[in-house]
């Protein structure tokens, strides 16, 4: 997988404020990479440097192997997407479509030809004429597409290019993105604060916070294997339990009880591990517990009833535990102030290392 | 039910005779003006009958014609001239960053606020001393120094009204036609300038009307034979008010008022479109 985009040693500073910090990442050829985090976390602003709005302080960043760093945006093979879309508003839509390639010098028939390819490609050919103004959200949306597809850019930004959406529109523009994505190749770069729209569409997602990129994995492996506190926190629900490490293969929690948990931390030292709800099997206390499962005993608090799910608040000596329980015949039911057993599989257990 | 009108409280009556009197106020001394500058007399406050008389006077008197003459090359220079610098320096200020901007950005706005006389004494001895260490390149007051004094106040007008306009636009406009491969110029060129253009048109009306208007300054610097017609018309009634000044005034009137016509129609047309990215 060679490299679309490479950023190494990359920091933006404003005056005093550390806006992106000392970030490295190396961008897959075809990948769609998310840029997940909460706003001013600074993945709008490693965005901006990509396409050439924000020159880094300090770093490198190459696309396609050139170093393009101080280069200004109409000099670099990227296009973007922006949040407000950025439609001219005196033009019309082919006009907007055709922007980019009449900047290029492209001559009249083959701009003609390719706005009207690109315009089929987001099946928006018969509104040509109309103004921006005269579309809906999910038109403009797009239109923005396929201004910035029409160049066949090397890579492709998205800033939170779905945030003016509303849900119904989003969930089906999500799916439409990720398939337009496969279809023609390129390589997007796709800033949002939505985990859920990350985890959906992303080959890979890059988690930042304050400036600094946390962690870089697959959805799946971020999901299920958070490496920090932010990362378990901002990605789902999560629980965060302290213990301290007994042996390689045991930990002991506040209380007394002990569960079985792999971890190369050295005996004595406390340790954060986190589980997530659904991880959790509830059992009454009159049960056995599951083989080879590990448990801890508590109090139900709290019950929510979310329709699909129960989301139960139980109360142990090692920490409060929320657990997502689907709604079966087949899952037992409980009720607040009843005793129950938390158990959860040994290798659900992942370790935070801050 | 019935649809009543509710009556009417007496703060409502004093409001609306208020509002009443404020028109009169402001209409009653145009209403005579106009009405005249069609007397058949010499005197003005004596109202023989209905006639053309004046206008066509008017437009015999040379001195008149001559004065409007001026007025109209000193109006086109200095409209053009500070439309163009007063564009540039509100893109300036509002897209750029440099060196002592905060300062010029205080001080683009002082020929507002300065008065006409202050602004006419500065401009006298300015171009007074500047005459003098130029001494003998044959320059003099005249038309010349009354455009670049107006220049000098009229761009401050229009960088504030283009200004207020580049404020409301969505930047990330101006960064889409960058990413689009555009560069500077065309970004402006194709993008900027389109979406700013009500306000520069705004913009150089208003200089228009400035320039048109101005007495003080335009008196303080003219020289001979540069006289404009709004300080032709000020000789004139220091001289004794004839129904000439009427309906000459009539005609500067007149010609105001197409003026901020045009620029009400040309800002509908245009300012219904909205000026932010997602229109």
């Amino acid at each position: 997988m060679s490299a679309a985009v490479e950023l190494s040693g990359v920091s933006k500073h404003f005056d005093d404020i550390v806006a992106v910090d000392d970030i490295s990442l190396a961008v897959g050829d075809g990948e769609f990479f998310s840029l997940l985090g909460p706003s001013g976390c600074g993945k709008t602003t490693t965005l901006r440097m990509i396409a050439g709005f924000e020159f880094p302080t300090s770093g490198s960043l190459r696309i396609r192997g050139r170093e393009m760093a101080l280069l200004p945006p109409n000099e670099r093979p990227v296009n973007t997407v922006f949040q407000s879309y950025a439609l001219f508003p005196h033009m019309s839509v082919e006009q907007n479509v055709g922007f980019g390639l009449l900047m290029k010098k492209v001559n009249k028939d083959e701009i003609n030809t390719r706005v009207k390819r690109a315009l089929d490609q987001v099946q928006l050919a018969h509104r040509a004429d109309a103004r921006p103004k005269q579309l809906s959200g999910g038109q403009r949306q797009r239109i923005a597409l396929a201004r910035a597809l029409v160049n066949e850019p090397e890579v492709l930004l998205l800033d939170e290019p779905l945030g003016a959406l509303d849900l119904k529109l989003r969930q089906s523009m999500q799916i439409e993105l990720k398939e337009l994505q496969d279809r023609v190749g390129i390589t997007f770069i796709y800033v949002t604060h939505d985990q859920q729209e990350a985890l959906t569409m992303s080959d890979r997602i890059g988690v930042m916070s304050a400036g600094k990129l946390l962690q870089v994995d697959d959805p799946q492996n971020l999901y299920e294997h958070p490496r920090s506190r932010f990362v378990a926190d901002f990605i789902g629900e999560i629980n965060l339990l302290e213990a301290k490490v007994i042996d390689s293969e045991t930990i002991e929690f506040a209380g007394g009880s002990r569960a079985s948990a792999e971890s190369e931390a050295s005996n004595g030292e406390t340790v954060t591990i986190a589980i997530r709800p659904e991880r959790f099997g509830l059992h009454g206390s009159d049960e056995s517990p599951p083989v080879g499962r590990n448990t801890l005993e508590g109090t139900v608090v709290r019950r929510i009833y979310h329709g699909d799910f129960f989301f139960y608040d139980v109360d142990t000596p090692a920490g409060s535990l929320e657990v997502k329980e689907e709604n079966r015949p087949s899952v037992r039911q409980f009720e607040v102030g009843d005793r129950v057993l938390a158990s959860w599989s040994p290798v659900a257990t992942t370790f935070m290392e801050d | 039910m019935s649809v009543g009108v509710r009556p009417k409280s007496p703060t409502e009556r004093l409001l609306a005779a208020n509002a009443w009197l404020v028109f009169a106020f402001l209409y009653a001394p145009i209403v005579v003006l106009a009405v005249f500058s069609f007397n058949d007399n010499n005197n003005v406050g004596i109202w023989t009958e209905f006639s053309f008389r004046w206008y066509g006077e008017m437009f015999q008197n040379a001195p008149v014609m001559n004065a409007l003459k001026n007025s109209l090359i000193v109006a086109a220079v200095s409209t053009t001239v500070s439309t163009v610098l007063g564009t540039a320096t509100a893109v300036a200020l509002e897209r750029y960053r440099f060196r002592g901007q905060r300062l010029f950005d205080g001080l683009v706005y002082m020929p507002v606020i300065i008065p006409d006389v202050t602004m006419a004494v500065m401009m006298l001895l300015f171009f007074a001393s500047a005459f003098r260490m130029t001494g003998g390149f044959g320059l003099s007051f005249g038309l010349g120094t009354i455009s670049l004094s107006h220049i000098a106040f009229s761009i401050s007008f229009v960088a504030i009204v283009v200004r207020a306009r580049l404020g409301q636009l969505d930047p990330s406009l101006e960064e889409a036609a960058a990413d689009l491969y555009a560069g500077r110029w065309m970004t402006f060129r194709k993008v900027t300038l389109p979406l700013i253009a009500p306000a520069v048109a705004g913009g150089a009306l208003l200089a228009l009307t400035l320039s048109l208007d101005d007495v003080v300054v335009t008196s303080f610097v003219a020289g001979p034979g540069s006289t404009t017609l709004p300080v032709y018309v000020f000789g004139l009634v220091r001289r004794g008010v004839t129904p000439l000044i009427n309906a000459v005034s009539m005609v500067m009137l007149t010609a105001s008022m197409v003026l901020v016509a045009v620029s009400l129609v040309f800002q509908r047309e245009r300012g219904g479109r909205s000026v932010s990215g997602d229109a």
